[in-house]
């Protein structure tokens, strides 16, 4: 359950204070798959970094399953992330010259758990995110963009997050292939999981159930998308 | 994060970037090596010039007579010519101060020494008993000047390995055969082992007789031109020391402030001042090797800052899937370390090579340490933690968001 109260966002560039948000609330719940559209300069970025826990909202409140995340120190950002939150990125943001396995691994490295069940875990969200079996063991940059994606998929599933943040996960695919990943996000909602899609294509945020309209810090409108 | 995943992320890091990861140890590699080898050849020098002072005699006070002045003149003749020193003195001296081993007063000159066919002029030695003892002499073949030699003024005499060779012809056995010296007929009773040279004079063609017949047959009085003390131990030197001056001042009838017609040499302060010329050679060149040792640590730093730069977007990724400042400083710490110890490791099996490889080739002795070696790891390590620190906290402190978009 993700409560936003009233959320504001300042950015200070040198004398110029820049409010990016400026009053924003909605309620996503638990198995929810929303996507937060806008264009560019619309303040959907910076609405993403709070619902990651990369940033603090200057005023008003983000309740994530009924925790106060705005006011929290840094390092206990890290550890909402750590536990809570799974990222998917526009550019993948695989580890070089890395192997799959441990590109999907990875997250739980910072959570202490052994070496044996983080890459149970890691197959198990490679399966979940429909990667190939065989190429488990190959290196990141050896494979296709649509390989990658379902990479990063399986590294944001890993720690059975509450939330997975997907940012313009299709910006670097071609239509067919974002086609499957945007498929694939569908199949893990149906699963349960609660997934927030940052894009500004239409088209893309038609896959989800509701659509946030963001423009100029704030809420434009709101529609529930029938299939 | 446990160690072992620690140091599997820094291995899969370092090897992402083989060629310069190598590169940058190699740096670490060349300046601990260098600082291993130029401690090791400064080490064997001064060990090298503390054994041949050794050689002479451990814990050794030689006394010899002063300068010669003619009566009446103001003109010195260089220290030792002068006859001061007699065999009453030795005698007292063996007599009544405290604290020494043992005593052995010689008389030396060199005397034209004849075989049959052959000829040499070298150094004669009358001495003692004591004087092997004292003087670290050792005889392979037959044996030294006994007191019954002394007592009755045999001509008996004990000839170095050098001298030997030059009167018979190499490892010639001549025990029993004869030697002239200064035209009498001597009886050899023994060889003394070769020791090999020690500066100007070489002590393997020294030939020994008892210092009575020395006195009678050859020098014609009882002037003796050293005597050599041995101390009990180390520590009571100074003081054996300060005790024979005293006696020998008393016995000469000086008062203090007149110069003594004698010197008194502690062989402690030869090897003190052969120790600080060897210390400040080898500081020189340790300090040389750790220029490069600098050198390298900088080149971990610029390694180390270029990794960050370029890895930002892993860094600000690392840091969205929740590890916090500990974590990457840590990783970034720890690959410096990881780099520089490597250094170090490789680093002390060149510096030994090296020095094999000078002892070998360039024939100098060399000599290392276990707290060179130790220390080579203690700084590679510090340099590490040292240069590997700013880069460290300057990822640790990077923002995720920015770090996620740095292109």
């Amino acid at each position: 359950m993700i409560e936003i109260k009233n959320i504001t966002k300042n950015y200070n560039t040198g004398e110029i204070e820049f409010q990016a948000l400026k009053g924003v609330t909605f309620t996503i719940k638990d198995g929810e798959f929303v996507a937060i559209m806008g264009p560019s300069g619309s303040g959907k970025s910076t609405l993403m970094n709070i619902l990651g826990a990369l940033d603090i909202p200057t005023s008003g409140k983000y309740l994530l399953d009924g925790q106060d995340v705005s006011s929290l120190s840094e390092s206990e950002l890290a550890k909402i992330r750590k536990e809570k939150i799974g990222f998917v990125f526009q550019s993948f943001n695989l580890l070089k010259r890395t192997t799959v396995i441990r590109n999907v691994a990875l997250p739980l490295l910072y959570t202490g758990m052994p070496k044996a069940q983080r890459l149970i875990k890691a197959k198990e969200a490679l399966a979940s995110s429909g990667f190939e079996e065989n190429h488990y063991y190959h290196l990141s940059n050896q494979l296709s963009g649509g390989q990658m994606q379902r990479v990063a998929i399986a590294r944001a599933l890993v720690n059975n997050p509450s939330l997975i943040l997907a940012d313009e996960p299709t910006g670097n695919l071609d239509t067919k292939t974002g086609e499957k990943v945007l498929e694939t996000f569908k199949k893990l909602n149906n699963q349960g999981h609660t997934i927030i899609l940052i894009t500004h294509e239409p088209d893309v945020a038609r896959h989800a159930n509701r659509i946030i309209v963001i423009r100029d810090g704030l809420i434009e409108k709101e529609e529930i998308v029938k299939h | 994060m446990n160690w072992l995943d620690l140091l599997e992320e820094i291995y899969w890091s370092l090897s992402a970037n083989k060629v310069r990861s190598f590169l940058t140890v190699l740096g670490i590699v060349i300046g601990i090596g260098s600082v291993i080898a130029m401690v090791a050849v400064g080490q064997g020098a001064k060990d090298g010039i503390q054994a041949s002072i050794q050689s002479v005699g451990s814990n050794l006070i030689i006394i010899t007579p002063g300068a010669q002045r003619g009566v009446g003149s103001q003109v010195n003749a260089g220290r030792g010519s002068a006859q001061t020193l007699t065999q009453a003195d030795a005698d007292a001296i063996k007599s009544t101060v405290p604290l020494i081993q043992s005593t052995a007063p010689e008389l030396s000159r060199r005397y034209q020494v004849t075989s049959r066919g052959k000829n040499t002029n070298t150094q004669i030695i009358g001495t003692v008993p004591e004087y092997p003892d004292v003087r670290k002499v050792e005889i392979t073949d037959g044996s030294f000047i006994t007191s019954k030699h002394l007592s009755s003024n045999d001509k008996v005499a004990v000839i170095g390995p050098q001298a030997r060779d030059d009167l018979f012809g190499v490892d010639a056995a001549v025990v029993g055969q004869s030697i002239r010296i200064n035209n009498i007929e001597f009886k050899i009773v023994g060889i003394t082992k070769a020791k090999g040279g020690s500066g100007f004079s070489n002590p393997d063609s020294n030939i020994f007789i008892p210092i009575t017949t020395a006195q009678r047959y050859l020098a014609g009085d009882v002037y003796v031109s050293t005597i050599s003390v041995e101390a009990q131990d180390q520590e009571s030197m100074p003081t054996v020391q300060q005790n024979i001056t005293d006696l020998l001042m008393q016995r000469h009838k000086i008062i203090s402030p007149q110069p003594a017609d004698f010197s008194v040499l502690n062989q402690a302060d030869i090897v003190a001042t052969a120790s600080s010329i060897t210390n400040t050679f080898t500081m020189l060149l340790a300090s040389i090797a750790g220029i490069s040792l600098l050198v390298g640590g900088i080149g971990i730093m610029n390694m180390m800052l270029t990794t960050v730069t370029e890895r930002t977007r892993e860094i600000g990724l690392r840091k969205a899937i929740g590890a916090d400042r500990k974590d990457i400083s840590a990783q970034f710490l720890l690959e410096a370390v990881t780099l520089t110890f490597a250094g170090g490791v490789f680093g002390i099996i060149l510096g030994w090579l090296l020095s094999l490889a000078v002892a070998k080739f360039a024939g100098m002795n060399t000599q290392i340490s276990l707290s060179s070696i130790l220390l080579a790891f203690g700084v590679s390590a510090l340099i590490g933690v040292i240069f590997g620190y700013y880069p460290a906290s300057r990822a640790a402190k990077l923002n995720p968001i920015d770090a996620l978009r740095y292109e």
